[in-house]
């Protein structure tokens, strides 16, 4: 399948490379099991194929078939139409990294592109081509800061309010190194303050989330200028979707920002692919993990763009370098520049209100619920914690057969947070939607 | 051969084609009551651009006109498998039923999608020949990183904390040895021998009880399978290391050979190399890890599993697992979905037969790209190659040209070149690796075209040094671009 080759073509190429046969290229290859026999299921048609896969999605239930509230670092949001059809572009999603840019424009413009509207979003001067994810930006911010400090400041603070799959991704990468993690097991009441009786002079970074895991949108400015006092590195981690209303990091002080991407145009798709932002200060660029893209010019005078400052990667550096990473989230990246691009200043703003507007109204709702109560008094975005009457999974249980599907069990993520619901409420969900939700979580209160 | 110098302006950016009050998407009206948000919260301006729709569809369309990808050309990219991209993939991921699902649902909700990552991790078993797979890494490098992270964790257990050294032959990719360090490990690089293969007596001399292990591709990056693979891992065993393989390659060897067979202990796959997902302009990948019995306690969660087996009346209940010696997350969530099932549509639409077809002609297709060139190139390893080889692009008697000229000049007859200037062992490196997908016409072609520069090189040598000509930019500065730094639509303010 998908082979050209008439048998005319084989023999043809066989003579010419001088064996008998196909299986004469393989004569020189040692060991006893070559050929073994594949136990697979026999190749299909196409149509058999999609047919197959079409039976297999259909045995899943989607958010265009739910009233969905769940969040919890992936968000249902409307991707607009232009999005996927420029990503369903050959040109773009079957080349590869633009190590040869004069016929890798399109790629090169559109991250140099994409690394400006991140620049512009979060007020950062320099942005990288993308990492894998939210989680894996934050374990570089980490490397980053280490690396920055050469090795000599061990510590590195994350806040409780960092989503716990990103801090788990940091322990798995930092496992092997002298990183003490701390900062953690802070009460979650006491907000960004209390990270800061554990910043010394051998703290390279602190981490925090804005808005949180919990959805709440804290104030950084004093535990980033007690960061500072002791020349430690902030990372603020974002959700890039807020900042169209919410003041940037590179405002308050921040030295780097990650986020998690899959907010601007990128599909659900069962947690991935998904984007990385990673955006820093001028004087850190040459530390920085990732491609870059620069602007440079041609032969003929005329602008263009490279991949630049490789000195800094793996295939020129090999075990000095920043990181392994390789490539970037390259067709996810052009993803949010389409959504940025399409959007725009006002666009943005408009989707981000939409969700606050429509979070406000829900958790509003469900306050005056009997056994329902708002967590935190923080203000928050799109997302907002709720402590329930039982246990979260038995309430979503029941809510699936009203067709709704729960927000996230925060009891699974901490002690003390058992019968808490992180809720999520985007501009997927009308008016109505909230209301059937919430007039579902009074009948399903009670056992 | 259409001249694109001339048929395409260069392109503004968006900020440049932005005016003021235009939008290119709007919403719904806001149907709920308005709530107050705190004006100190609130940013004062967000400098995006404004564009209205027709604008952006155009300005991204244009942008593709200017790459060349597998759909527009030959794109012979060493160890990087170019290879043709199935459409019907990219119907299968974007069906609502695994498009539109959160990574976070209830699993009953999510059955069908933990069902194709269960499958698809069996398939990836019964192709490597191990035990255990986890599909979470978003990439090769990723992979590697999980890879070797299994190798520290599986020592420690064993209360083995000696183990600091990683071998790594000289030929391999550069995320090799920086995936190892990032683990913290020493690197000792391994020569080759003068076939290509590990030096045997280099790799017994760094075999001692400092060993976590080794890494290495197979088929190498010179295109050859180690003859030595089998003496490679016993000795690496004996000493206590284990073996890491980097399945860059493993388009040569699908249905052929499996690599838990020939003695490696943990190995990568590329799904976005040999299973045929797109490279998507570099990114997103997919790299799982596949392990031996030994190992896969080990293995990052979550992994699918079947959490309550199933009978003649009621399928198998799915569930995501974390083994219980797990090193812990290496991302959000359970990988790159969107990958995955496109590998899946690509191995349930070619099967076992199919798949070591695809490999078989991957071979066949390199060996006479080899053929056709031996005369012209240098072959610096020149024996039965598997799916890729490298020559040298330089000639005694054209000393002013290199790799880089040659691969410029390729690309005014319409080819993206081969990889240059690797693998770091072959002077003035071209790596080719041609992949099934393409016709005996096509590499008549890019051979033909391969040929003619080499006669041009000697005659026409500036026709090599100023390409490419026929391209929508000419060469570029990169010298300029690293000193000036502009990574930005303007600059930062001081």
């Amino acid at each position: 399948m998908f082979l050209p080759h008439t048998d005319a073509d084989r023999e043809a190429m066989l003579r010419t490379i001088g064996v008998k046969k196909i299986k004469d290229l393989f004569e020189g290859l040692p060991g006893e099991h070559l050929f073994p026999e594949l136990d697979l299921p026999p190749g299909v048609a196409e149509m058999e194929a999609l047919a197959e896969l079409q039976h297999i999605a259909d045995a899943n239930e989607t958010t265009g078939e739910l009233i969905s509230f769940l969040g919890a670092g992936a968000y249902n949001h409307y991707s607009p139409a232009v999005v996927d059809s420029i990503l369903r572009r050959g040109e773009f999603y079957t080349a590869y990294t633009p190590y040869q840019p004069e016929i890798s424009q399109g790629t090169l413009q559109a991250i140099f592109e994409y690394q400006s509207m991140i620049v512009a979003l979060t007020g950062m001067d320099v942005s990288n081509a993308s990492h894998y994810d939210g989680a894996t930006a934050v374990a570089e911010a980490v490397n980053m800061a280490y690396h920055n400090f050469r090795g000599k400041r061990t510590k590195v603070i994350l806040s409780p309010g960092l989503h716990p799959h990103y801090r788990e991704t940091v322990h798995t990468y930092t496992v092997d190194s002298n990183i003490l993690l701390e900062g953690e097991e802070t009460p979650l009441d006491s907000g960004p303050e209390a990270l800061i009786p554990l910043i010394d002079d051998n703290t390279a970074l602190v981490a925090v989330q804005y808005p949180d895991f919990f959805g709440r949108i804290h104030r950084f400015r004093e535990l980033i200028e007690a960061a500072h006092q002791a020349g430690a590195l902030v990372a603020v981690h974002v959700n890039p979707l807020a900042l169209g209303l919410l003041e940037p990091p590179g405002d308050f002080g921040a030295d780097i920002v990650t986020g998690e991407g899959q907010s601007l145009g990128i599909p659900l798709s069962f947690g991935g692919p998904y984007l990385g932002i990673f955006a820093t200060r001028q004087q850190y660029v040459r530390k920085m993990a990732g491609r870059i893209v620069g602007e440079t010019q041609d032969a003929r005078c005329q602008r263009g763009f490279v991949l630049t400052l490789s000195t800094r990667e793996q295939h020129i550096r090999r075990e000095k370098a920043t990181s392994n990473i390789c490539t970037n989230q390259g067709l996810m990246a052009l993803a949010a520049a389409i959504y940025m691009s399409l959007l725009g200043k006002n666009g943005l703003r408009q989707v981000a209100e939409l969700n606050f507007h429509k979070a406000h109204y829900a958790a509003a709702q469900i306050a005056t619920l009997d056994g329902f109560e708002l967590v935190y008094d923080e203000p928050f975005f799109n997302e907002f914690t709720v402590r329930c009457p039982r246990p979260v999974a038995e309430i979503n249980e029941e809510l699936l057969s009203y067709d709704i599907l729960g927000g996230y069990d925060l009891g699974q993520t901490r002690a003390g947070l058992e019968n808490h619901m992180l809720i999520a409420v985007t501009e997927m969900v009308s008016r109505e939607q909230i209301d059937i939700f919430v007039d579902a979580l009074a009948e399903v209160a009670h056992d | 051969m259409t001249d694109l110098s001339t048929s395409l302006k260069i392109e503004p950016t968006v900020f440049e084609l932005s005016s003021p009050g235009r939008q290119g998407h709007s919403f719904p009206e806001l149907d709920v009551p308005h709530a107050e948000i705190p004006k100190s919260l609130l940013r004062d301006d967000l400098p995006l651009p404004e564009l209205a729709e027709v604008d952006v569809a155009r300005h991204f369309t244009r942008l593709s006109q200017l790459n060349h990808g597998v759909d527009t050309g030959f794109y012979p990219l060493g160890s990087c498998t170019m290879k043709y991209n199935p459409k019907i993939n990219e119907a299968t991921s974007r069906l609502p039923g695994f498009a539109n699902i959160h990574p976070l649902q209830p699993i009953e909700t999510v059955q069908g999608a933990i069902g194709l990552m269960f499958e698809l991790q069996e398939w990836l078993k019964e192709i490597s020949g191990f035990a255990g797979i986890t599909l979470q890494p978003a990439a090769g490098a990723h992979g590697e990183l999980t890879g070797v992270l299994i190798m520290r964790a599986y020592h420690r257990a064993r209360g083995d904390d000696r183990r600091v050294k990683m071998l790594i032959p000289d030929s391999a990719h550069g995320t090799n040895p920086a995936s190892s360090a990032m683990s913290g490990l020493e690197i000792v690089e391994i020569p080759s021998d003068t076939r290509g293969n590990i030096d045997l007596a280099a790799l017994r001399a760094e075999c001692d009880e400092t060993l976590a292990g080794i890494m290495i591709t197979n088929p190498n990056t010179l295109g050859l399978f180690d003859e030595n693979l089998r003496q490679v891992c016993d000795c690496v065993h004996e000493a206590g290391g284990l073996v890491y393989g980097d399945g860059a390659n493993f388009n040569a060897i699908m249905g052929i050979s499996r690599p838990a067979d020939c003695g490696v202990d943990v190995l990568h796959f590329n799904l976005h190399k040999t299973f045929s997902t797109p490279h998507g302009g570099g990114g997103p990948g997919s790299g799982p890890v596949g392990v031996t019995d030994e190992l896969a306690a080990f293995l990052p969660g979550p992994i699918a599993a079947i959490v309550e087996e199933g009978d003649d009346e009621e399928p198998p209940l799915y569930g995501l697992v974390t083994p219980e010696k797990s090193i812990g997350r290496i991302k959000a969530f359970h990988g790159h979905f969107g990958v995955m099932t496109r590998a899946y549509t690509y191995i349930m639409m070619l099967g076992g037969e199919g798949l070591r077809a695809a490999s078989e002609h991957a071979v066949l297709n390199a060996n006479y790209l080899q053929a056709r060139l031996r005369d012209t190139y240098k072959i610096p390893y020149d024996r039965i190659c598997m799916h890729e080889f490298v020559a040298e692009g330089h000639w005694e008697d054209a000393p002013d040209i290199h790799a880089l000229d040659i691969s410029k000049r390729l690309m005014d007859f319409g080819f993206h070149p081969p990889t240059n200037y690797f693998p770091l062992i072959v002077p003035e490196a071209l790596m080719i690796e041609p992949t099934e997908t393409e016709s005996k016409e096509t590499l008549d072609a890019f051979a033909d075209a391969l040929i003619q520069i080499a006669e041009e090189a000697r005659t026409q040598p500036d026709l090599l040094q100023t390409a490419p000509h026929r391209t929508p930019v000419g060469r570029l500065d990169e010298v300029k671009a690293a000193r000036e730094l502009v990574l930005c639509c303007w600059l930062p303010e001081k």
